[in-house]
């Protein structure tokens, strides 16, 4: 991923010189093992509990002292199951979603954060789905407490979750058009006019980037 | 609607027809003509709205009831009403900002957010460690003074809801005197965006220490107060106990924390079991009951409050052991340029500052300027931070794309999550207890629905 600009606005005839600049923005990307700390353990559990682990684990993510594991969205369901029951991951603690209109096929991502009171642990799963299919499997039936985060983000991002109980709108009005915390989601606002010098509207301000 | 038309349909006590059954609108004072009609109906089996302006509710809570005689056989909430969408609004303002927007979610809880939120920059930015202590000690102080507050409105409003007048007084006076030194403290009494990314805003006034331990003094007379209105008594007993079970299945199984989880008797309060802030330098009890009811709750939030005390009696000692040291992170390429000072006319930038980069610094003034206008940069990536609020996990989940603002922020609210189980606990019970059993989750709506 890349920005340009100093503004992040193109073709404003900015001749400061830094409509020029380019500079490389890189996610944390694949952790190799050793993981540290209480992660190399919880792999290990979880290869043992869970064959399939190489297939339905495409990254593990060693970040900042926290563990993702990126899950195939089709495998989700059971290897939440296993981290529930073998595991002991009891609680999910919801879902949070994020829109990345640049990954193609890949835009919509949910993140369910699990934690483990028995072992005081903590880890987070990933999963992610295309805006032109947005469907992920529901875990309302491994964890009862997803039933409000999910219909959130259905809410939010417009991600379909297979099999909730009942997917309605929860924090907008049940009419409302549009997924207000897709990145392509207009903010909408008029101009105000005060004394003469206009403040343009949220969506057309000049921002930094 | 004409003059003549108005007096034969009463707007306020309307009846119509729907594919649903009769329709029969309640506003107050129609309540013979309500009956009588009602009293024709064949089925015992009736829909109630609650909500979302009842004063019970905790705030705009729509709660759809479905009763059979008294008994409800079916609960659904209806939120949304106090959405402000403020998750995407952070995602327009620089980071420093985005305390502003965060503070405003939970009203009752706002250095929780704060805190929560900052804590999730800090994790990004990769300063964790180097946060002043002195600068956690006085959020740990903020925090606890915060929970003291959040309780009280629980507790007088619970007990108000209920029909307990009383306590409620007590309560607020008791929230008063904090949110007075929070006003000492920050400026304000409520929303005061004073925990920043990499400390807190401003350093404690001249003269809180001895503040807040008459505080502290007060506080702890002034307890005794509700205590003895409250624990033990028959009436306030007969309404809360065994009302909204929730056993430890249930609780995990809905991901519910704070008073409730504990009330099942499981001691998990994230202050001990992954702290943060430097609670672990600090002695403190974590409470719980283990009968699963509203009753548990109360008696959980009254001796929590002793609990803050104590935590906030080895803050202030702390405090005066770190007096004069930095409360902002020593990195200047992420510590806010400019400290208040008590100018002639009030607080403001502090004037040595602005004669710095006015008089005598170019480079002071660019800094300043590029801090203050654009913000600082933080890595690209994402982490998720927890704090024990008033209600239970309170944890912001915050993503950077490596730009000046935030690329996402989603706040795990325990309010939204805690009131899920409103159904659970309700259903089954009399109409009656529902409210006993929404107070007891303590929802604050603006948490809610951000």
């Amino acid at each position: 991923m890349t920005q340009e600009g100093m503004f992040g606005v193109s073709g404003t005839g900015d001749t400061s010189g830094y409509g020029g600049l380019v500079r490389t923005v890189s996610n944390p990307g694949s952790t190799e093992r050793p993981y540290g700390g209480y992660f190399d353990q919880l792999a290990d559990d979880l290869e043992r509990a869970y064959p399939d682990f190489a297939d339905a684990i495409t990254k593990v993510v060693v970040d900042r002292g926290e563990l993702t594991l990126h899950i195939k969205k089709e495998r989700l369901v059971e290897v939440a199951k296993v981290l529930r029951d073998k595991l002991l991951f009891e609680m999910c603690m919801g879902v949070s979603g994020v829109h990345y209109p640049d990954r193609t096929g890949c835009e919509l991502v949910a993140l369910y954060p699990l934690l483990s009171m028995t072992k005081n642990q903590r880890v987070r799963l990933e999963v992610c789905t295309s805006e032109v299919d947005p469907h992920i499997p529901s875990l309302v039936d491994v964890y009862g407490g997803n039933n409000w985060h999910e219909r959130e983000t259905f809410d939010m991002f417009g991600i379909v979750f297979d099999g909730h109980p009942g997917l309605t709108r929860i924090l907008m009005p049940d009419d409302w058009d549009g997924h207000p915390q897709r990145k392509d989601y207009p903010l909408g606002g008029i101009a105000v006019e005060y004394k003469g010098a206009t403040t343009p509207a949220p969506q057309n301000r000049r921002s930094y980037k | 609607m004409t003059q003549e038309k108005s007096t034969l349909f009463d707007p306020y006590a309307a009846t119509r027809e729907t594919t649903e059954g009769t329709v029969y609108s309640v506003t107050g004072g129609d309540w013979d003509s309500l009956v009588s009609e009602i009293g024709e109906a064949k089925e015992e089996r009736i829909i109630v709205n609650m909500g979302p302006q009842h004063p019970s509710t905790h705030g705009v809570l729509r709660l759809v009831l479905e009763l059979e005689g008294e008994t409800v056989t079916e609960v659904r909430p209806g939120i949304g009403y106090l959405h402000t969408g403020i998750e995407k609004n952070m995602e327009y303002r620089s980071w420093t900002q985005g305390t502003t927007f965060a503070t405003r979610m939970d009203y009752l809880a706002p250095i929780f957010n704060e805190t929560a939120y900052c804590l999730a920059i800090e994790k990004l930015l990769g300063i964790t460690n180097d946060i002043p202590e002195r600068a956690s000690i006085i959020r740990v102080l903020m925090m606890e003074l915060n929970r003291i507050s959040s309780h009280m409105v629980a507790l007088g409003t619970g007990a108000l809801e209920l029909g307990a007048m009383g306590p409620m007084f007590f309560a607020f006076r008791e929230r008063e005197a904090v949110l007075d030194v929070f006003e000492a403290i920050t400026g304000l009494r409520m929303n005061m965006a004073y925990v920043r990314p990499g400390g807190v805003q401003q350093d404690l006034p001249a003269g809180m220490t001895s503040r807040l331990r008459d505080l502290v003094k007060e506080l702890r007379k002034n307890f005794k107060d509700n205590e003895k209105l409250l624990v033990g008594n028959t009436i306030w007993m007969k309404r809360t106990e065994g009302i909204g079970y929730l056993d430890l299945a249930g609780c995990t199984t809905l991901g519910i924390t704070g008073p409730v989880l504990r009330s099942t008797g499981l001691p998990w309060d994230l202050r001990k079991m992954q702290p943060y802030c430097g609670y672990e330098n600090y002695a403190f009890d974590v409470i719980t009951a283990d009968t699963c009811d509203v009753y548990g709750r109360f008696l959980i939030r009254m001796a929590e409050l002793e609990q803050s005390l104590r935590i906030v009696e080895q803050a202030i000692e702390k405090l005066d052991a770190t007096e004069g040291q930095p409360v902002m992170v020593a990195d200047k390429k992420i510590a806010w340029p400019a400290q208040l000072a008590l100018g002639a006319d009030g607080l403001g930038n502090s004037l040595d500052h602005i004669r710095e980069i006015m008089g005598t610094s170019m480079e002071s003034l660019i800094h300043h300027f590029k801090l203050v206008t654009e913000g600082f940069r933080v890595p690209a990536g994402q982490a998720y931070a927890a704090v024990e609020s008033p209600r239970g996990e309170l944890a912001a989940h915050v993503v950077s794309d490596g730009g000046t603002k935030p690329y996402r922020v989603h706040f795990r609210e325990p309010s939204f999550n805690n009131l899920q189980s409103t159904s659970a606990m309700s259903e089954g019970g009399m109409v009656a207890d529902i409210i006993g059993a929404v107070a007891s989750i303590d929802p604050v709506m603006g948490g809610v629905d951000r």
